[in-house]
């Protein structure tokens, strides 16, 4: 090809409506009409106003007595007795200790599982071969069993009777009652979060702009970091975010490896526990309400992201529908 | 760079999609791959890319076997039908990163850079994103973007495929022009006959994963190598005869069959434009029955029965001769064909996925 490069003459579709314009050209909308006209423009197939509002009546009395009510008790019950006391249940030893380790469990099983899930995400959409669906139906495992069984298989493999027990024992490695045994059954239970975000998010987006990478010279590496990576990364935090909830969060898994050792292998869930059986409802209470607090951070930040995800989500649909 | 494909085979699972398949690319052409959506054009492409492995055969370019090279050393530029920009880039961004992926020094990207943009006219937009562009604009870009590196083969998916009819019809003319300026050995996919005859030079004609014919538009236009060619590139009517010898006959009608021997049944293929109409029998012609006249801007198309040949009957006449013959619809008339194109029906099997009738 000659590198001589000129302008031709005349430039293609001077006028071509931009798609914003083509979009505003679609029927008008609902508003439009006069309100008599509107009742009777119902959508076929809508439901009646009085159907409406009782469902919806329903589900917002079902969310007020069973989410509502009781995130009010927590927070009004760890700070019943004044900011002071709510804040002297932190600065105790064995809650400093396990607010410490859950955020060691966290930062190791939230990395981890963002670079499973990545990697998870990207075989199964990126590649044809036998075996995908069970691999995806595998991912889900962790959703379909009870935690406490996710702890007892870490009990099983790595208890002092188990299968890797006796061996890493006399490599002078403990694994259950302490801490890797936490970080194991977290990983365990946590696994699918990242995986089950990103495979939807990716499928939707297709292959094509990773192809037109490697035609142009990309190396996978550069794939990855170039043109995959900033194409998902919210989908990703997304995940994490989801992730770090649960790890922070999870409490039968955790409980079956923990062995409860005070200020050694507590986490935030543990340690409440304990603090309600000895009956310090306050400080149980005040522990949780750390807890409420995540999620309530958690809730924010999920929401803000699928504000932000949605022109990426609404491309991704739009191409995948002719 | 020339290409040259040597008994290509592909299949996905059970299904075949290219099944022997072999073609010359001489240096410096533009050729379009013509076939209905299924026939294996796409495939062929993406092979040529270099993101499909091939089952059986060999691709080369310039003389040297590429069947190996992985798609990033091949260094082909490739143009997607969805555009496949980097939705998270600038239009500027986009069209650097081959050279950017490749090291090159800044200067020299920058330089390069700008020079493709003047190229496809969208100096204006350099710092846009795809989404803030039009779909010709967006289409340019992604072709700014292929010709970086200065690829020797060019590839172009359906280009034009997900555009307006009167940008695609503008971008087509530009895409020609570009291509007589760069001569950069060019290959594009195409379902549509009006596209694939305004661009190439030459048309390649693809069915059911095998290429039926390749030659000039004029060539497989005037000289269609099958039935499949025949049906597939415009209006026909088919006519249900034999052949004796190299003479065909369609109940009272006789034709020169060339190329024929023997005795067969045989279809007998005539374009509407190829019919004429006359008022009163004349030698060589059969009676039919107008049913409607459908006017198309400089010509109109006459829909017609014609009892004893095959009932339904189409004639494409100019606006000079519609208005001296002044047809309405229930005339009686009678229609002698200028030129027919003889196949033996066993040819004319289920191959026949385009129905231009």
């Amino acid at each position: 090809m000659s590198d001589a490069v000129r302008t031709l003459s005349s430039p293609p579709e001077a006028t071509f409506p931009p798609p914003a314009a083509r979009e505003e050209a679609s029927p008008p909308a609902p508003e439009a009409a006069p309100a008599r006209l509107r009742a009777r423009l119902r959508r076929p197939g809508e439901d009646p106003p009085a159907v409406r509002w009782t469902l919806t009546a329903l589900a917002l009395l079902f969310l007020a007595a069973f989410v509502l009510v009781p995130a009010a008790a927590v927070v009004s019950e760890a700070l019943k007795d004044g900011v002071a006391l709510w804040w002297r249940s932190f600065v105790d030893p064995d809650a400093l200790a396990a607010i410490r380790l859950t955020l060691l469990v966290a930062a190791i099983a939230v990395p981890l599982n963002a670079l499973f899930g990545l990697a998870a995400a990207w075989s199964i959409t990126r590649f044809r071969y036998r075996g995908k669906s069970a691999l995806v139906s595998l991912i889900d495992l962790p959703f379909g069993v009870s935690p406490v069984i996710s702890g007892m298989v870490t009990i099983l493999l790595f208890g002092a009777h188990g299968w890797l027990g006796p061996w890493l024992a006399d490599h002078g490695v403990k694994v259950v009652f302490a801490v890797p045994g936490i970080v194991l059954a977290t990983v365990f239970v946590t696994f699918p979060f990242v995986a089950r975000e990103l495979i939807p998010f990716m499928e939707a987006q297709g292959t094509e702009e990773e192809e037109a990478a490697l035609v142009l010279g990309a190396s996978g590496w550069q794939i990855l970091r170039k043109v995959t990576l900033p194409n998902v990364k919210w989908s990703l935090l997304y995940g994490v975010i989801l992730c770090n909830a649960r790890a922070m969060g999870e409490f039968g898994a955790v409980s079956v490896v923990s062995g409860h050792i005070r200020g050694v292998t507590n986490t935030i869930p543990l340690h409440v526990e304990i603090l309600y059986d000895e009956y310090r409802f306050r400080a149980a209470f005040a522990v949780a309400s750390l807890l409420f607090v995540l999620a309530v951070v958690t809730l924010v930040a999920k929401k803000s992201l699928e504000w932000k995800q949605r022109p990426a989500r609404r491309e991704a649909a739009l191409r995948s529908s002719p | 760079m020339s290409i040259e494909i040597r008994g290509l085979w592909k299949s996905f699972g059970s299904n075949t999609v290219l099944r022997d398949v072999s073609l010359d690319v001489p240096d410096g052409e533009l050729v379009a791959l013509l076939g209905p959506s299924g026939c294996g054009k796409t495939t062929l492409l993406r092979i040529l890319a270099g993101l499909e492995t091939v089952d059986a055969g060999e691709v080369r370019s310039g003389g040297e076997d590429i069947s190996a090279r992985s798609a990033r050393d091949r260094n082909v530029g490739l143009v997607f039908q969805h555009y496949a920009l980097f939705r998270h880039m600038t239009v500027a961004e986009n069209v650097a990163f081959a050279l950017r992926v490749r090291k090159r020094p800044r200067e020299e990207v920058a330089a390069r850079v700008d020079e493709l943009l003047h190229l496809v006219q969208l100096d204006a937009y350099r710092d846009r994103h795809p989404q803030q562009l039009s779909g010709g604009q967006r289409q340019r870009v992604a072709l700014a973007r292929a010709l970086a590196t200065s690829p020797r083969i060019l590839l172009l998916d359906e280009p034009f495929g997900a555009l307006d009819a009167r940008v695609r019809q503008e971008l087509r003319r530009w895409l020609r022009r570009l291509h007589d300026e760069l001569h950069v050995t060019s290959l594009f996919v195409t379902h549509d006959q009006e596209e694939a005859f305004e661009v190439a030079d030459r048309v390649v004609l693809m069915n059911a994963g095998r290429i039926e014919q390749v030659g000039t538009p004029a060539q497989v236009f005037e000289d269609p190598a099958s039935p499949f060619v025949m049906r597939f590139l415009g209006a026909v009517n088919v006519f249900q005869g034999h052949v004796d010898g190299d003479r065909a006959y369609v109940q009272d009608l006789e034709f020169a069959a060339p190329g024929s021997s023997g005795r067969s049944r045989a279809h007998v293929f005539v374009r509407p434009h190829e019919l004429d109409v006359h008022k009163h029998s004349v030698p060589g012609s059969f009676a039919a029955q107008v049913d409607r006249l459908v006017p198309l801007g400089a010509a109109v198309r006459v829909e017609l029965t014609a009892p004893g040949h095959g009932s339904a009957v189409e004639v494409e006449l100019d606006l000079r001769k519609s208005e001296a013959l002044a047809l309405a619809p229930g005339d009686r008339v009678h229609l002698s064909p200028r030129r027919v194109r003889v196949f033996p029906a066993a040819d004319d099997g289920d191959s026949l996925t385009a129905s231009s009738l």
